[in-house]
């Protein structure tokens, strides 16, 4: 272990790290708690300027309510999950077989094709932005969920290969052989040999893309317009003109739109971090 | 796709049979190859076309050679935009590398097996899980010079108030401090998932010889952590040049295109009330995807060594 075990060192030294950890805690996530803060307040707090004492009520009810019952929100959230998972089935689907391919074939350009999906995720979005453009104009995708999916899945695709074939190559070639040898047919090595071994990386892929999509803002902007197709990210802003001195609306709305990464992460926590860490240990 | 539906003759069925290894690996890269191919790898080269022509995205493109490129270089039509843009790019990537040893600094901390640990591992996670559009709200707030609690705090002990975001010298170390936040927690989950993976025995050898503190970190533990600082690396710098929500949550460039970067600039140029300038929008971006070429050749060069090792 290193640092050495706190266990190992004085009392006091124990009772100083133990006090230590909530008060760093809570100045990391200042920012965000003043936002929960504000969004419990009732709005007559802010606008007799008390903004850091106590809340005068609790105005939960009021607040969440009126994000979810007097606004668009509802409609940005949903739209945000029929762009999100969509994606994530695609971006899957696909990377498992090309993932699959790269990583039990030997083929001349095996490689190249590879680093051409490592390089291509990793482009600045703007080389993209104008063609990407245009190209969903010209399918008549433009300010639809289907034309943000579409793009979603091939953008993604590049990432979610590195991550499956640097998995599927960390697996026993022994059962792939053994198959061939019995003269089961390559789809069928994929399909039951493969695949089932596959479902860790499948399930930190799927919270991972969830995540990434769900807070995509650039794409949103791009290739979406209005409450019928945007994303929440992209509404949220909407949301910020509208109640622009309303603190404690758009503080409820912030959290709201924040919600569901946030929900899935702590649900999946060690499938999100084993996706995210992949490589950090060799 | 079973094999009755790939055998429609005995013939075809043989022919498949002994050359299916050869052919497998195109059918299952075709469909992925094809989606990356049209939404990614063509619209590069179609945007360095695109840079030589004069293009408002809807009427003719006139093609106008390596003019954008000029007008760039001597700033000719923006005034002061696209070195402003190019110095806070620079900043942003060596002021987010910081990202790198903070979260060295907190996983360090946080490496111990006290009870609850996991649950502040998660919380301190927490700032990159919430989407960028957030995290540029709540900086804001977080700023902001009359109820801000940056300026509360500031006000309890007699200093300020300021006002990170409206001073043009300022606002590019407010935003980017922003997005340290979720970066230097990425950077953290990283550290602390090597740290579990340092060999003990070595760490007991290093003890042994008397190494402890700096000198045990410096020339024991964070060669054994180089995988996690090589991928810290890759996605802070990659993170650095594609900053872009944050920029535009915060402050849209402001004030008076101060804190802009190459990818708002672009953005701006192309798709804004500043009019619909496709091609020189598609210039500044080829700029900005040579910039980040180096890096990604980088990337590619080393991934490229350890296969080779393999």
């Amino acid at each position: 272990m290193f640092p050495k075990p706190i266990e190992t060192q004085s009392a006091a030294a124990q009772t100083l790290y133990k006090t230590a950890l909530p008060v760093a805690l809570l100045l990391w996530l200042a920012p965000l708690l003043a936002v929960a803060l504000f969004s419990v307040k009732p709005g007559a707090d802010f606008s007799n300027a008390n903004y850091w004492g106590l809340p005068s009520a609790f105005a939960v009810a009021e607040n969440y309510g009126a994000v979810f019952l007097q606004s668009d929100m509802p409609r940005y959230l949903l739209n945000s999950f029929m762009i999100t998972i969509p994606t994530v089935i695609g971006a899957v689907a696909l990377s498992c077989m090309t993932g699959f391919a790269l990583g039990i074939y030997k083929f001349r350009g095996n490689i190249w094709i590879f680093f051409m999906f490592v390089a291509g995720n990793f482009v600045p979005f703007q080389i993209l932005m104008v063609p990407v453009r245009d190209l969903t104009l010209e399918l008549g995708l433009y300010n639809t969920k289907t034309g943000l999916v579409l793009f979603h899945i091939a953008f993604q695709t590049g990432f979610c290969t590195l991550f499956m074939r640097n998995f599927i190559r960390a697996l026993p070639f022994e059962l792939i052989e053994a198959a061939r040898v019995e003269g089961i047919s390559e789809w069928r090595i994929f399909w039951y040999v493969v695949l089932p071994l596959m479902k860790p990386a499948i399930a930190a892929l799927s919270v991972l893309i969830f995540t990434f999509i769900w807070n995509d803002y650039f794409w949103a902007v791009v290739l979406t317009q209005g409450p019928e197709s945007q994303p929440v990210t992209a509404g949220i802003t909407a949301f910020n003109s509208e109640y622009r001195a309303m603190y404690h609306l758009m503080s409820a709305g912030s959290l709201v739109a924040a919600l569901p990464p946030v929900a899935m992460f702590f649900l999946m926590q060690k499938h999100f971090i084993a996706g995210l860490t992949l490589g950090a240990v060799k | 796709m079973t094999d009755a539906a790939l055998t429609p003759t005995e013939t075809q069925e043989s022919w498949f049979h002994r050359n299916q290894q050869a052919i497998a690996p195109w059918l299952f890269l075709a469909p992925g190859i094809l989606f990356f191919l049209f939404y990614v790898i063509f619209p590069i080269f179609q945007s360095f076309g695109l840079s030589l022509y004069e293009w408002d995205g809807l009427g003719e493109a006139e093609y106008v050679g390596l003019r954008h490129y000029e007008d760039l270089y001597w700033e000719w039509v923006d005034r002061d935009a696209f070195y402003i843009s190019l110095k806070n790019n620079v900043l942003w990537l060596l002021l987010y590398l910081l990202a790198i040893p903070g979260g060295l600094f907190i996983a360090l901390f946080l490496n111990q097996t006290v009870a609850g640990i996991r649950l502040y591992k998660s919380l301190f996670f927490f700032p990159f899980v919430i989407s960028q559009v957030v995290v540029g709200l709540v900086f804001t707030w977080f700023y902001d010079p009359t109820f801000g609690l940056l300026n509360t705090m500031l006000g309890a002990v007699g200093l300020g108030p300021i006002n990170l975001l409206g001073n043009e010298n300022t606002v590019t170390y407010g935003i980017i401090l922003a997005g340290l936040w979720p970066q230097t927690a990425y950077c953290m989950i990283l550290y602390l998932t090597g740290l579990n993976a340092v060999d003990p025995e070595q760490i007991e050898a290093g003890r042994l010889d008397g190494a402890k503190g700096w000198r045990m970190l410096w020339h024991i533990i964070l060669p054994q952590l180089r995988p996690a600082t090589f991928i810290a690396f890759v996605v802070t710098i990659i993170g650095a040049l594609r900053s872009f929500d944050l920029i535009s949550i915060m402050t849209a460039g402001g004030p008076f295109g101060s804190s802009r970067v190459l990818a708002f600039y672009m953005f701006e140029v192309a798709l804004s009330e500043y009019g619909f300038r496709m091609g020189y929008g598609a210039a500044i971006a080829v700029v900005l995807f040579l910039i980040m070429m180096v890096f990604i050749a980088y990337f590619l060069w080393s991934m490229y060594r350890e296969e080779r090792e393999h």
